[in-house]
């Protein structure tokens, strides 16, 4: 079946089964490598990407879903001044072991800083728990988000 | 001595050299699917493949690592797999320190395989960094000379009146006349290189990338979401294919509703699939090709989508008989007898715990354990005309071309096989099966094929941390001084003779030879199901096991457990290691001289951990303690020590966790090195909390990461890292910050709980407030 996708600001038409996963025409029909497969479940987060701004777990979105609604991937979400911040944070901070993981780490963190400028400690956990990073760079992810968010960047949640 | 803190603040780096340096790697990489498309062998050497990715610029070689453009760009290779240990920067920092380069025209390139011009290339041990930091040093050094050579001779002066202060440049130090590295490039690379063992290194005092911060050279890359790892690969042409195995490990199909798989939307092809075992060794790492299904779509959604639909009939073979609850009640029944082998025996233990005024017994099982890299393994390959080219994130890309150069007959040299970033490894891409898997599915199709694992196939079709069992017995004399220590581990065996891959215990595991009595003995169970290194082998099992019940005896003994074990370090080799034993001794590793065990480098990280983390100087409210833990793997000296509070239901937050690390004397990027050590101890912290692999009737029990579950940011505590700086050989940081993280998490709950774990990972219910 055709469908007509919203992908970064462009029209994109797609021939495929209903039932496939946004995250796989994204992957391998428009090409876009960005987001990532790793659990085809919605638990790890990796394949997350922004429908209208909210972070969706494109494994577990059918396209026959998505409809209109602008889809906003790893490729496309530095056109947004918060996006571009996450991304330098990530890069001056040297956040990335393997990196599998940091395209959907930098989606979540690019929404909750979009809807929440000055998150604190409490709220990063809320935002950030749904995505898993199997090098645990969790330390330097919290703190390239407060980074971004012109924050201080040390962990004050001290002991 | 000198204790140097790390530094968070990174180095901030000009845009632009960044996104420079991103695009040239990404057009590489579509460089090398087009020309695969095109029929083309992809051949990394220079200048051809160079040439068509850099237009119109040549690159000038000095030697197999360095090349360098007329623009002044330097092109280095870094020789080793990139898994996420940061060694595609780190080794580039070394040999563009002594080459004087610009880092911020430096290029980082992954090298290919290719044994002679690059010696051994792998990822693990955390070997890389030992093995090459001396030896890079003198590459970077000779290219360097025949620059300052090139220099000398389109001036007619002698070399001695040139420098390379200005990094980039090549100086007449008289006159400040300077020519950069690419206009010099050419000239350079005819130039005689110098004798690697000749030429001069830099005063570590000169450095001036090395020890910096330095943010990993892929960065723009990742945040840009551009291919890059094994995964993002595609040919022309590709198909994609799922390979589906027994349940049972061993086991193999029978048969299978073929057609109707076959006629489902989007497949291509299904068919059985023979499996081979041709290396001969035994268990985990040496699978090669499994039996199995494959179904062949022309998407991966589609093949993985007909699994729902596919029908097996499995010949599940011998180990359908095996379980873990088994497994438990056989080394419950084993312990009480007398282990099948002694390890080690020093002095009397029988005789010494009969005099000892005070004996001890502690029991503790840990046990299998998934890798779970967060990307699933995957290969894509091409076989044509008796050649077959595989693209791969992994470890271990040499045993890959010869895995299949052999089931494939065909001669290594032809089979290629490309390194790609690889989405985490931890040992589990040292295995070689998916990338086998891959070009014998291309040749049983005739097309370019993408094998990926979905992640239930990746936990359940691993080869796992092997679990084990530990029944101790110490005694203490009057004073409270260790004189007796008896292990009987009871582990593994695959063939009834041979430990299994991974679970094995060296005979000079720590406390050997720091106790006059001691004996270590071991039991072995038959087990079929494939186990393998897991980061820190050995050791991340073992640590927890023997870190703890020190910390038993150690409060036994009434003594403060750091100060504990400080003592039993300076106990100074008590008994010497005899040579039937071998153990960690100077000696010849095939590649490097491994160095002998320090204990002063022990005492130097728990002394510094002790004063970073306010031990013993912190008031602490009722079910919150502290526990430590040290441990010596793969040449790093670490101790941690930990903060935990343990809720009356018995839930476990660890509040914070500090890190005293001596890793020799020079760390080679301080940022890549602090986001190891933070991540080993985090991931030792969540194998400990989450992490089991149960078997039942042959089978894994777990599917996904609801199940199997991973530490999450809301579990992750602040990890404070400090490096001891000593004058010792500079040594890898991908692993020893895991083994001391599960004992001194234990141990700080049962100083917060009075509680010891027992069992891994941790079970609240055992913590719960009475």
């Amino acid at each position: 079946m055709s469908y007509t996708l919203n992908v970064n600001g462009k029209a994109q038409t797609v021939d495929v089964d209903g039932s496939t996963p946004l995250l796989w025409v994204l992957r391998d029909v428009l090409d876009l490598k960005g987001s990532k497969f790793g659990c085809g479940m919605g638990l790890c987060g990796a394949c997350t990407v922004h429908l209208n701004g909210m972070p969706t777990r494109s494994c577990i979105t059918p396209i026959s879903l998505v409809g209109a609604a602008a889809v906003t991937t790893i490729e496309g979400v530095g056109a947004s001044p918060v996006g571009e911040k996450v991304r330098a944070a990530w890069v001056e901070l040297d956040v990335p072991q393997c990196g599998y993981c940091q395209a959907g780490q930098i989606m979540a963190a690019t929404a909750l800083l979009t809807a929440n400028p000055r998150p604190t400690d409490g709220d990063i956990d809320d935002a950030m728990s749904g995505n898993l990073c199997r090098c645990y760079t969790y330390t330097r992810i919290r703190a390239a988000i407060k980074q971004a968010a012109g924050l201080p960047t040390a962990d004050t949640r001290e002991a | 001595m000198a204790r140097a803190r790390a530094v968070e603040t990174l180095e901030r780096r000009a845009g632009a050299g960044r996104a420079g340096r991103g695009s040239v790697t990404r057009r590489a990489f579509l460089v090398a699917s087009a020309a695969a498309g095109g029929g083309l062998l992809i051949d990394f050497s220079v200048p051809v493949f160079a040439a068509t990715a850099r237009g119109a610029h040549r690159r000038y070689t000095l030697n197999a690592y360095i090349q360098i453009d007329p623009d002044d760009t330097v092109t280095i290779m870094s020789k080793c797999p990139e898994i996420g240990q940061g060694i595609k920067t780190s080794l580039p920092m070394v040999i563009a320190e002594e080459l004087d380069a610009d880092w911020g025209k430096v290029v980082a390139e992954q090298a290919p395989l290719d044994g002679r011009a690059y010696g051994a290339q792998f990822a693990g041990g955390s070997f890389s960094t030992p093995m090459n930091y001396e030896p890079l040093r003198r590459v970077g050094a000779s290219a360097r000379a025949m620059l300052v050579a090139a220099a000398a001779q389109a001036w007619g002066i002698g070399p001695e009146h040139c420098d390379t202060q200005i990094p980039g440049y090549v100086r007449h130090t008289g006159t400040g006349r300077k020519l950069s590295y690419g206009a010099l490039s050419a000239r350079a690379s005819r130039m005689k290189p110098p004798d690697m063992r000749m030429v001069k290194v830099k005063d570590p005092k000169d450095f001036r990338i090395i020890g910096k911060p330095l943010s990993g050279v892929d960065n723009p890359l990742i945040v840009t979401g551009q291919p890059l790892f094994g995964i993002d690969m595609s040919l022309p042409g590709m198909k994609y294919a799922v390979f589906e195995k027994c349940p049972v490990f061993g086991g193999r199909p029978v048969s299978a509703n073929l057609e109707e798989i076959k006629a489902l939307p989007g497949v291509r092809d299904a068919f059985l699939v023979p499996g081979a075992r041709p290396t001969g060794l035994p268990d985990g790492m040496a699978i090669t090709l499994q039996d199995g299904v494959a179904i062949i779509g022309d998407s991966w959604w589609a093949a993985n989508a007909a699994l729902d639909k596919l029908i097996v009939e499995w010949d599940e073979g011998p180990v359908a008989s095996q379980s873990t609850e088994s497994f438990d009640r056989m080394a419950t029944a084993l312990s009480s007898g007398l282990p099948g082998k002694i390890l080690r025996r020093d002095g009397n233990v029988d005789q010494a715990l009969a005099s000892a005024a005070k004996v001890i017994e502690g029991e503790y099982a840990y046990p299998l354990v998934a890798h779970t890299p967060l990307e699933p393994m995957n290969a894509t390959a091409r076989y044509a005309d008796g050649a077959v080219e595989v693209w791969a994130p992994t470890q271990n890309p040499a045993a890959g071309q010869g895995a299949i150069a052999k089931l494939l007959g065909l001669a290594p040299s032809n089979v290629t096989v490309h390194m790609l970033r690889a989405g985490g490894g931890f040992g589990r891409r040292l295995g070689t099966e998916y990338m086998v898997e891959a070009a014998v599915l291309s040749k049983m199709t005739g097309v370019p094929i993408k094998v990926l694992r979905n992640r239930k196939q990746d936990i359940q079709h691993e080869f796992y941390r092997p679990a084990g069992y530990h029944y101790f017995k110490a005694g203490l004399d009057g004073s409270g001084t260790l004189t007796a220590f008896r292990d009987h581990f009871v582990t593994f065996t695959s063939d009834g003779e041979k430990y299994s891959n991974s679970a094995d215990m060296a005979p000079d595991e720590f406390p050997a030879r720091f106790v006059p009595n001691l004996e270590y003995g071991v039991s072995m169970m038959l087990l079929g199901v494939p186990t393998g290194p897991m980061r820190a082998p050995q050791s991340n099992a073992l640590g927890y096991a023997f870190q703890s019940f020190l910390d038993e005896v150690a409060l036994a003994a009434g003594k403060d457990p750091i100060q504990f074990r400080i003592d039993l370090l300076r106990t100074a080799h008590l008994v010497p290691n005899p040579p039937p034993f071998g153990g960690r001794g100077p000696r010849r590793g095939g590649f490097m001289m491994m160095p002998e065990f320090d204990p002063k480098r022990g005492v130097g990280v728990l002394e510094l951990v002790r004063e970073k983390s306010g031990w013993g100087r912190r008031t602490l409210p009722p079910r919150t303690g502290m526990g430590a833990a040290f441990y010596y793997s793969h040449l790093g000296y670490i101790a941690e020590v930990m903060q935990v509070t343990v809720a009356p239901e018995g839930t476990v937050k660890v509040d914070k966790v500090w890190i005293a690390a001596d890793v020799g004397r020079q760390i080679v990027n301080p940022s890549g090195a602090l986001n190891q050590l933070q991540g080993g101890a985090l991931d030792g912290i969540s194998q400990a909390l989450g992490q089991a692999i149960t078997i039942d009737r042959g089978r894994v029990v777990k599917t996904n990461f609801d199940d199997y579950t991973l530490l999450r940011m809301n579990q992750a505590p602040p990890v404070e890292v400090y490096f001891n700086i000593t004058d010792n050989m500079v040594t890898g940081l991908g692993e020893p910050a895991v083994p001391p993280a599960p004992p001194a998490l234990c141990n700080a709950i049962a100083a917060a709980t009075g509680k010891r774990v027992r069992r891994l990972p941790i079970d609240p219910a055992t913590l719960v407030a009475t």
